[in-house]
């Protein structure tokens, strides 16, 4: 990939590491929060389902100075976890945060469509069977859930990897810190000259963003399959 | 007793409320749709929390609400039977059947694999994925994944229903099979009155959520006030030996000393068997009849005419064979001037009575 300047290269790797935390560390909590709002019923469902999507209606500007006052140094989560040594602001850790944010609405929705396309008499029969709730989730409900779990997780990291306005409020535009791929194409466009870099990253984010689709698709069709074939 | 049961449960302005002992062997919860049957065995398999009542399985309680005590289904040892066979489409058939015996309590002497792979005839599709099964293939595999869990009790809720005819006479000597080879006992839902002859030991009678009557299948089946599927399933249970088959496609039994002839039986001669004789395909005649076509003539002394809401009387017959039910209209029954204590024959015609009817070992009947 010597066609990437060192300054894009350092923008995509960034990208890469912010998109994969911020879905490998969403992960158990979108899974959660889709199993609750798919098979629980409980007063505030309603509220709940409403606050995660509401980073999907929102201006992403809003959820990034948002999560500005809750999480920078000064504010109340953020001077919680300063002693420690969590700190978000400016720092690539604050850009994933942004990002699993931004992506959390895609990655629950895509799980609990999944969860809700598994037949709960399958689950009963399982207990018939002698299994536990938790031997149910774990050997009937999650194999058969698994790939929308997988599309989840790709679509979130895909959306993570394009995550701009909530990030940029947030952290700002710092190369080698916060400079993401969507930040740096930004910031190549500012500066006279900069126009072929911003299209080489723009074209590295339409191969990203293409084959995580592919790859979403794939798995959704492959979820249907399994779940569809009940018997 | 193996299973008591005493529960009521209201839902939508129906109520449910079944007070009954099932005693070893197949009892069959025998009802029409909507009668509540599902709701009762749901209650005893910890599918549904009923608004009251005691549920004991193999002296274990594992429902008592004024106690408080509600045993979750994964700790009731029970292995069900669905309708839709609900198998895991994830697992291999040896996979689902394999799916309860790590949940088996250690020390508990369960049945093993391959017996109940033999039992069923399931060693062609073990490695084969669910979904390219057939109904009653499917339906085998779901008897045997229940057994294989280790159940004190087997529930079946109408495991046939979803069948077509040749699917049913697939599966139901497998049942019959695990009547006579196990000694688990089975709870099994059913509005057939053909199941009911062939598997029942015990049959439980429910009517708009209440139970209408409890008894034998003879019993039961060979009366009109109750069946709860109407008057057309009322019929005579009788106990049969097989005597001979003949090349001409009929097979010819004994029961009680008279000859039955029989579309071909499966079973072999000497081996005993129940025949449910439908009250509609019997036909009364005062004197024996000559030169009819139809083979099975059994004379017999009338010991009851009821007569119901309908154009129809039920005459009961008794005979050497046991007791023969008739359904005649009320007219010819005058016309022919029938009264209790009367001789007649009863005409029964040999193809009237399906395979379905014909079951294996008549135990406990």
């Amino acid at each position: 990939m010597d066609w990437l300047g060192p300054e894009e290269w350092q923008a995509v790797r960034l990208s890469l590491r912010v998109a994969f935390w911020a879905t490998a560390l969403s992960l158990p909590f979108g899974l959660l929060t889709a199993y609750a709002l798919a098979r629980w019923r409980f007063p505030g469902r309603q509220l709940v389902n409403g606050l995660v999507h509401l980073p999907l209606i929102l201006p992403p500007v809003v959820t990034g100075y948002l999560l500005l006052l809750a999480f920078g140094a000064r504010g109340p989560i953020g001077e919680l976890l300063g002693p420690l040594g969590i700190s978000f602001a400016f720092r690539w850790t604050g850009a994933a945060l942004a990002a699993a944010v931004m992506a959390f609405p895609l990655m629950v929705r895509a799980i609990r469509l999944s969860i809700e396309a598994v037949d709960p008499k399958l689950e009963e029969a399982a207990a018939t069977l002698g299994a536990s709730r938790l031997w149910v989730f774990l050997t009937v409900t999650l194999p058969l859930t698994l790939p929308g779990i997988l599309a989840g997780a790709v679509l979130a990291f895909a959306k993570a990897m394009g995550e701009f306005g909530a990030t940029i409020t947030f952290v700002a535009n710092i190369p080698g810190q916060t400079q993401t791929v969507p930040s740096a194409i930004y910031a190549f466009l500012q500066v006279p000259g900069g126009e072929s870099s911003a299209a080489r990253l723009v074209i590295v984010s339409i191969i990203i963003a293409m084959a995580a689709l592919l790859l979403s698709e794939w798995l959704a069709r492959r979820v249907a399959q399994r779940v569809g074939a009940r018997s | 007793m193996t299973l008591k049961v005493s529960v009521s449960h209201a839902y939508d302005g129906f109520s449910v409320q079944a007070n009954f002992e099932a005693p070893d062997g197949v009892t069959v919860l025998f009802g029409r749709s909507g009668s509540g049957k599902t709701t009762v065995i749901n209650a005893v398999a910890g599918l549904l929390r009923p608004d009251s009542g005691c549920i004991e399985i193999a002296n274990r309680r594992v429902l008592d609400s004024k106690a408080g005590i509600f045993v979750p289904p994964h700790k009731r040892r029970i292995g069900y039977i669905f309708q839709e066979g609900r198998l895991f489409p994830h697992l291999t058939v040896k996979q689902n059947l394999q799916y309860g015996q790590r949940f088996v309590p250690s020390g508990v002497v369960c049945e093993d694999l391959d017996h109940v792979v033999d039992l069923l005839g399931l060693a062609h599709l073990l490695e084969r994925q669910p979904v390219g099964l057939s109904g009653g293939e499917k339906q085998r595999v779901a008897i045997g994944r229940a057994l294989l869990s280790g159940p004190e009790l087997l529930l079946a809720d109408e495991p046939l229903a979803a069948l077509d005819e040749t699917r049913k006479s697939e599966i139901l000597p497998y049942f019959e099979r695990l009547r006579s080879e196990l000694s688990v006992p089975i709870l099994y839902v059913s509005h057939s009155a053909a199941e009911v002859a062939r598997l029942a030991t015990t049959v439980v009678v429910l009517q708009d959520g209440r139970i209408a009557r409890q008894g034998s299948a003879a019993e039961v089946l060979s009366d009109p006030t109750v069946m709860p599927t109407g008057v057309r399933a009322v019929g005579a249970l009788l106990a049969a030996t097989v005597k001979a088959h003949h090349a001409d496609g009929l097979s010819e039994l004994d029961v009680g000393g008279e000859t039955l002839f029989l579309p071909k039986v499966s079973q072999s001669v000497g081996q005993s068997l129940r025949v449910r004789v439908p009250a509609q395909d019997v036909t009364l005649a005062l004197t024996r009849p000559e030169g009819i076509s139809a083979l099975n003539i059994v004379p017999g002394v009338i010991s009851q005419i009821r007569s119901g809401d309908g154009p129809g009387v039920m005459v009961s017959l008794e005979t050497a064979a046991g007791m023969v039910l008739a359904r005649v209209t009320r007219r010819s029954a005058g016309q022919l001037g029938l009264v209790e204590g009367m001789t007649c024959h009863a005409v029964i015609k040999t193809v009237a009575i399906a395979p379905e009817d014909v079951g294996g070992p008549a135990a406990g009947a």
